[in-house]
């Protein structure tokens, strides 16, 4: 797509597109939110999307504060349910360009079934889930994404629960773009959010995040930045590279990159042209 | 004129009372006794440019509902005792994010999933207390075909013009009989829309305590505003401030305390003289006027009051009641709900007593009139 | 009439009793000038079991309170089943129409019982067991004159669809004259 091949954004005016009056944020210090807000504003840029179009809506955690922060029409509703809001709104408002901002608590857990139901129905929306693996607004317990073994406020001797793998998920419940990202590789980050905004139907990223104060801590972590170099190091591999590395490289190892694209008919334009147009004739 | 006259089924006129109201915006999940609702908007809405969507659930019915109203459009979901249950929580958002929208409950008994086809009138605490927190409450009990009709507009009207969900409950036997009623041509009832502000976008405070009831603009429209079930200020951003915490939840409260006399509605039949007063809503009025009618042919001095506003409770109405009458007689089909509320205004002027019911069968008039007759 | 005019329709799931209860609402109250409410028992029941439609008739302008049965002027019961289950409600002097065939136990009391093959007749006068309820409807409004026979057939006439308004009128038809032979031995 027309995707300028900057080589860093760098002097990227933010405030543009932030409600400066409501900052600072609520996050931590070395918290990965922030990293992946920043790559979603510029991506939002790179489409030249408009700020009275844009409608972030998210449910209930830290990651989903985030709308507070941008200048769009912004809804933060309650735990798990940003999906069902975001669908009423689409729906009865096809011109709004929707962008979902969801935990891997408020995504996977308590708003399970819709997000499958999202993914099902392919309604035209960008859905971020900030995966951190852990429940951060409440103090660090464990999700439906923390690995086996994990230590969390609720898994004192280390998580039981096998984790969701949430592209997988999304694929199979119907997104018709499903991408990796993570909070640590920001500027493939935007291209990813890039080639999401402009995809027509369900588009599911979900980012690799930190959410150093509580998984950090509690699983020997020591700080953001250690986090930060786990996750480059350690957890990902780009979905490019993945076929040509040897099986020990990638073992356990989570893809990045665009993991999924399809052309399927998107829910709104299929109401207009299957329901309306017979319930009209 | 003969026309217009159409035998309805009460959810038939609900969903004719939506349309004439202007709803443009259905969600909902099926449950019995409340479907007929949902199969009506569905082939409706279509046809007059509206959206119908079928969620996953009933909580993601009330969240769309909720939704579809913040792009502007009038907004109805209608369900049942369980599905009542789970729409709380975003119904509970609702009122304090001050987002206009109605929900049909046509109740049944339960708890758990109960008796799916029998009447009850057990959702009338919920409808009141059913999220957490102190919250406005406006609910409408209407008992006859054409009135669901004409509740279901004045629900809209009321959700609309006060910028909170409203509640419209009856029972399977008002939601699946059928009676003759005229459906009124445009302009035969007063339709409100929701007031949408004039200033400008910068200038757009979307719970400006300037008015009791800010104007609400929808989504997308150039006002960029922020929408948080978190206690918010003027602005809609959420504050820790507690005294703009204490102003705003004492607000949305005292929108509907200061209007109660234009929410509150009855229907009152031979109280002029009356010494036994009968308090009920829905189906079971309908047995109590029976009896009232009976009672009379008797010499007996028996009336009724039919509150079509149960939220907020007609402590006025039934205060006055209270003075004149030696007994008030409250039948419900539960197992005590407003009963309390009518002793708790009652205060020990008179005697109050239910006649409750659970057992999926109306309230018949001959238990009614045996009462009556036993104060006569 | 009096104050309110009550009448029941019941029988087994798939015999239209709901629908014969619709039309008698209806030729009550659009097409002829009084007031109605028809209610049915709901749920399981009307998937097979005995099914029941209940209709209160009272003067234009008259309230109609109580909307289910009281004290039955009018039941017709088209299987044992229902007629066992129902027949209680009839009132003084009322009237029990049954399905000769179908109902062999004959419930006593101050009622007056009609008797008529109804499915019978339907399936070999009419050559189709369905329109049994319309038969009825035909007999009903000839035995109580709550509604007239035309304000009957406009409302069975709009309730049905075209192919079938030749089937449905001589279905109707044979239920006023039969009622009207019986309505002499009364
Ligand atoms: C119905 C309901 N249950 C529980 C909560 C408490 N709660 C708030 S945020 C949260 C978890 C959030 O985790 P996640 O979605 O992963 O977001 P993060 O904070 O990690 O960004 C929970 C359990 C709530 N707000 N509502
Ligand atoms: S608790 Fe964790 S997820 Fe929440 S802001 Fe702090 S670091 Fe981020
Ligand atoms: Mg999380």
């Amino acid at each position: 797509m027309a995707v300028a091949k900057q080589k860093l954004s760098v002097p990227f005016d933010y405030d543009k597109y932030l409600r400066k009056d409501k900052l600072p944020h609520i996050w931590c210090p070395g918290c990965g939110h922030g990293i992946v807000l920043k790559s979603l504003l510029r991506a939002i840029d790179n489409k030249e999307l408009s700020k009275n179009d844009l409608c972030m809506v998210s449910g209930i955690g830290c990651s989903s504060r985030t709308p507070g922060y941008v200048d769009f029409n912004t809804l933060h509703t309650i735990h798990g349910r940003a999906f069902s809001f975001a669908t009423g709104l689409k729906l009865a408002k096809p011109s709004l360009k929707m962008i979902i901002a969801t935990g891997d608590g408020d995504a996977m857990a308590i708003g399970g079934n819709h997000f499958i139901h999202t993914c099902r129905r392919n309604i035209d929306m960008l859905i971020i889930v900030y995966s951190n693996a852990i429940y951060g607004m409440t103090g660090g317990q464990f999700s439906p994404t923390t690995p086996i073994g994990s230590i969390a406020t609720t898994s004192r001797y280390g998580n039981v629960e096998p984790p969701f793998d949430i592209c997988e998920m999304a694929k199979a419940a119907g997104a018709t773009f499903v991408a990796r990202g993570t909070a640590y590789h920001t500027q493939e980050l935007e291209r990813t959010f890039t080639e999401a905004l402009g995809h027509k139907g369900t588009a599911v990223v979900e980012v690799i995040d930190s959410c150093p104060i509580y998984f950090g801590r509690m699983n020997k972590q020591r700080g953001a930045s250690e986090m930060m170099e786990n996750i480059e190091k350690n957890g990902t591999v780009s979905v490019k590279q993945v076929d040509k590395l040897p099986a020990e490289k990638t073992e356990g190892k989570l893809v990045r990159g665009i993991l999924h694209r399809v052309e399927k008919p998107e829910y709104c334009e299929q109401y207009d042209k299957l329901i309306v147009a017979k319930a009209t004739k | 004129m003969a026309a217009k006259k159409k035998l309805m089924q009460g959810n038939e006129a609900c969903a004719e009372g939506a349309l004439y109201a202007g709803c443009k915006f259905y969600a909902g999940y099926p449950i019995t006794p409340s479907t007929e609702v949902a199969e009506i908007m569905s082939v409706e809405l279509p046809k007059r440019g509206g959206k119908f969507i079928q969620m996953e659930d009933e909580i993601a019915s009330m969240a769309a509902t909720i939704g579809g109203s913040l792009a502007g459009l009038k907004s109805l979901t209608a369900t049942s005792g369980p599905g009542f249950s789970l729409k709380q929580e975003a119904l509970g958002y609702a009122c304090l994010t001050e987002v206009p929208c109605v929900v049909i409950n046509v109740m049944r008994g339960g708890p758990s999933t109960g008796y799916p086809t029998g009447p009850s009138q057990s959702d009338i605490m919920q409808a009141k207390w059913g999220t957490h927190g102190d919250h406005p409450a406006i609910a409408l009990t209407p008992a006859y075909v054409q009135e669901i009709l004409d509740e279901t507009v004045r629900a809209f009207n009321l959700s609309e013009k006060y910028r909170t969900p409203v509640v419209v409950l009856y029972d399977e036997i008002v939601g699946h009989m059928r009676e003759p009623i005229t459906i009124p041509e445009p302009g035969d009832l007063e339709v409100i829309d929701r007031a949408k502000p004039d200033c400008d976008p910068e200038d757009y405070k979307p719970y400006d305590d300037k008015h009791l009831i800010a104007p609400l603009a929808p989504f997308g429209e150039g006002y960029r505003f922020h929408v948080t079930g978190l206690n918010h200020k003027e602005d809609g951003f959420p504050t820790n401030d507690s005294e703009m915490i204490d102003i705003n939840n004492r607000r949305i409260m005292q929108k509907i305390d200061d209007n109660i006399d234009d929410i509150c509605k009855n229907d009152e039949s031979n109280l002029e003289d009356a010494e036994i007063g009968i308090f009920a809503v829905g189906s079971t009025s309908r047995s109590a006027k029976f009896s009232v009618n009976a009672a009379r042919k008797k010499s007996i001095k028996a009336g009724l009051l039919r509150p079509l506003t149960i939220w907020p409770f007609p402590d006025k109405a039934v205060g006055e009641l209270a003075e004149k009458c030696k007994v008030i007689i409250v039948p419900e089909l539960n197992l005590g709900q407003m009963v309390n509320e009518v002793k708790r205004v009652a205060a020990g002027r008179c005697e109050v007593v239910g006649i409750h019911r659970v057992d999926g069968e109306p309230i018949k008039p001959a238990q009614i009139t045996e009462l009556i007759e036993k104060y006569s | 009439m009096a104050d309110r005019y009550e009448i029941r329709f019941s029988g087994s799931g798939g015999q239209g009793m709901i629908l014969a209860g619709i039309i008698m609402a209806e030729a009550a109250s659009i097409f002829g000038d009084k007031n109605a409410a028809q209610s049915q028992s709901y749920g399981p029941e009307s998937r097979g079991g005995a099914s029941r439609a209940e209709v209160i008739i009272a003067d234009a302008g008259v309230d109609i309170d109580y909307p289910k049965a009281t004290a039955i002027d009018c039941m017709l019961a088209l299987t044992q089943t229902a007629c066992t289950s129902y027949y209680s409600d009839v009132k003084k002097d009322g009237i029990l129409l049954i399905d000769e065939d179908e109902v062999t136990d004959i419930p006593e009391g101050d009622f007056k019982v009609v008797k008529y093959p109804i499915l019978r007749a339907a399936r070999e006068d009419i050559g189709k067991s369905i329109v049994g309820n319309i038969i009825s409807l035909g007999m009903i409004t000839e035995l109580t004159g709550i509604v007239s026979r035309e304000e009957m057939e406009n409302a069975v006439l709009s309730r049905v669809p075209k192919p079938f308004l030749e089937l449905n009128k001589s279905a109707l038809t044979l239920g006023f004259e039969k009622a009207s032979a019986l309505k002499k031995e009364l």
